[in-house]
């Protein structure tokens, strides 16, 4: 693997590699030095053009807790608010001797653009409403940890409904690519302003009935409304989207019992999750968050913990 | 884990293909086996009888083998410490992947399982492995105790110690040492592994190769 940039690049093989290193990854949490030497020497640089808290801070420790040093460039307080272009700024990081580049940018596909210009790894960190393949890998994580402490399976087989926000949702995009990898059945379940166009080619099931679909799902993952990417229309008020797509308190008790509840977060409380589901017993919402770091490790080791491949620009020097 | 031998850095096409030309010929060439299932059973419960001596008794050890027939010897030595004390000795594995000193210098390796049965806080810490040879993977091993807790004191316990240090590392307990050339290979197989039991020793022919350069087939073996 040299960069990860979509979720639908991993092979099984290399989900369950991730997934099973994540675990031992885990570990680091609780032992009294929080630190492994595989990554000494090496740098990673957070490229974060769009806000973020959990997912920088996440990648920041994993790569500490690996040795790597890590550098944090957002587009506040940089030279991108100067007007300074996404090749540009990308340059000019990559120019200090980076050896991996986690980017954040509004624009979808902005890190597969990045990896031809630079030699360094690249990783998506979410790009516009693409992808987020490390959120969808710790999901999974998440998810897996849960089924295989309830009953020793995994996710093949299993039911996993994604609520809410899918045309925005980066987060959906990847968890139904990954998912459908591991072998999961994916229920779609959105207001149709909510669908893009074009699901009918996407190898899930779609519903616009969250009560009709969640005494069968056996997992829930709860999306956001994002109204920061959207310019309204997509539904009358929030209230009508509560009740027609929250996770209320009824709704709830309609679950059967132990089915785990996941976010990405951040959570709007009281728009589409309310209270009682965020902080239920079945709600995964800190293990997700826990699971970011592992999974993380995981990622940064799988792609720098080895030899150094020889990148595609110098392949294309040496052939030409 | 088991140990590579000492690798050249340079790693050119030629010396690729002439040491997978070499491997081929070398799989074929003069195996002898050195220790059976019943000379290594034996070995295993005089180690056990040794460790038992040494630290007076059974208390506070703990049996930590290196991934991966580390960890099945590991359980053996505690079977026959079981056997000669009656007490269950506390058995896990201590993975050194993340730790090692080429790290940099293979494709990203597989990282092993690491399962401490409880805090190493002043145990008296076994550390078990099939081969000594180099001694960096022992070297990574005490680096790797390091960052999980202080104990008391470790030892090492081997199977086979075939020579040939780099480092200033020795074994407490050996069940058999083996003179071996550095060209020669050492083969630990075990039961729960590889569904026999027994060490074996190849000699390659014609000119020794440039040992392990770049490929790590030679991982498990030595």
């Amino acid at each position: 693997m040299r960069h990860l940039l979509s979720a639908g690049d991993l092979s099984l093989g290399e989900v369950m590699e991730i997934l099973d290193l994540a675990e031992e990854m885990s570990a680091v949490q609780d032992r009294p030095v929080k630190k492994l030497p595989a990554l000494r020497g090496r740098t990673v640089v957070n490229l974060f053009f769009e806000d973020s808290t959990r997912t920088r801070s996440s990648f920041e420790i994993a790569g500490k807790w690996l040795s790597a040093d890590v550098i944090n460039v957002s587009a506040k307080g940089s030279s991108v608010s100067k007007g300074e272009s996404l090749r540009d700024t990308v340059m000019t990081v990559a120019a200090m001797g980076v050896d991996a580049l986690v980017i954040r940018h509004m624009a979808s596909g902005a890190p597969w653009q990045v990896t031809g210009w630079v030699d360094a790894h690249v990783l998506n960190a979410g790009d516009g409403t693409h992808e987020h393949p490390t959120q969808a890998l710790l999901d999974a994580f998440t998810m897996r940890r849960h089924f295989r402490a309830l009953d020793g399976s995994d996710l093949r087989g299993r039911t996993v409904a994604i609520v809410g926000d899918i045309t925005h949702s980066r987060v959906a995009r990847s968890n139904v690519l990954l998912l459908q990898t591991l072998g999961a059945k994916v229920v779609l379940v959105a207001p149709p302003t909510l669908l893009p166009s074009g699901i009918d080619s996407w190898p899930v099931a779609v519903s616009h009935d969250l009560d009709a679909v969640l005494p069968a799902v056996d997992a829930v993952m709860m999306l956001r409304v994002q109204r920061e990417r959207m310019s309204g229309g997509y539904f009358p008020t929030p209230r009508e989207y509560t009740i027609g797509y929250g996770l209320t308190r009824n709704r709830l008790a309609a679950l059967r019992k132990g089915v785990p509840i996941c976010h990405p977060g951040p959570m709007n409380r009281g728009l589409e999750i309310s209270a009682e589901a965020a902080d239920a017993a079945s709600s995964l919402v800190l293990s997700q968050v826990a699971a970011g770091v592992a999974v993380r490790m995981a990622v940064l080791y799988q792609l720098l913990g080895g030899a150094d491949e020889m990148p595609l620009t110098r392949v294309r020097e040496a052939v030409a | 884990m088991s140990e590579t031998a000492p690798t050249s850095p340079t790693v050119t096409t030629s010396a690729t293909s002439a040491t997978s030309a070499t491997a081929t010929t070398r799989a074929a060439i003069d195996t002898r086996v050195v220790m059976d299932a019943e000379q290594i059973s034996r070995a295993c419960a005089r180690m056990a009888h040794q460790i038992l001596e040494a630290n007076r008794g059974a208390a506070d050890l703990m049996l930590l083998g290196i991934p991966t027939r580390g960890v099945d010897l590991a359980h053996r030595l505690a079977a026959a410490m079981a056997d000669v004390e009656g007490v269950t000795i506390p058995t896990g594995s201590l993975d050194i992947t993340m730790y090692r000193d080429d790290l940099r210098r293979q494709p990203t390796r597989a990282v092993g399982h690491t399962h401490l049965p409880s805090g190493i806080e002043n145990a008296v810490v076994v550390l078990v492995d099939d081969v000594l040879y180099s001694g960096r993977t022992v070297r990574a091993a005490l680096d790797a105790l390091g960052d999980l807790g202080r104990p008391r004191a470790v030892r090492l316990a081997v199977l086979v110690d075939r020579g040939h240090r780099q480092l200033p590392i020795r074994a407490d307990h050996v069940g058999k040492n083996l003179p071996t050339a550095a060209s020669e290979r050492v083969r630990v197989r075990l039961e729960e592994v590889d569904g026999v039991t027994e060490v074996s020793i190849s000699r390659p022919a014609g000119p020794p190769p440039e040992p392990a350069s770049g490929a790590d087939d030679l991982a498990e073996e030595h």
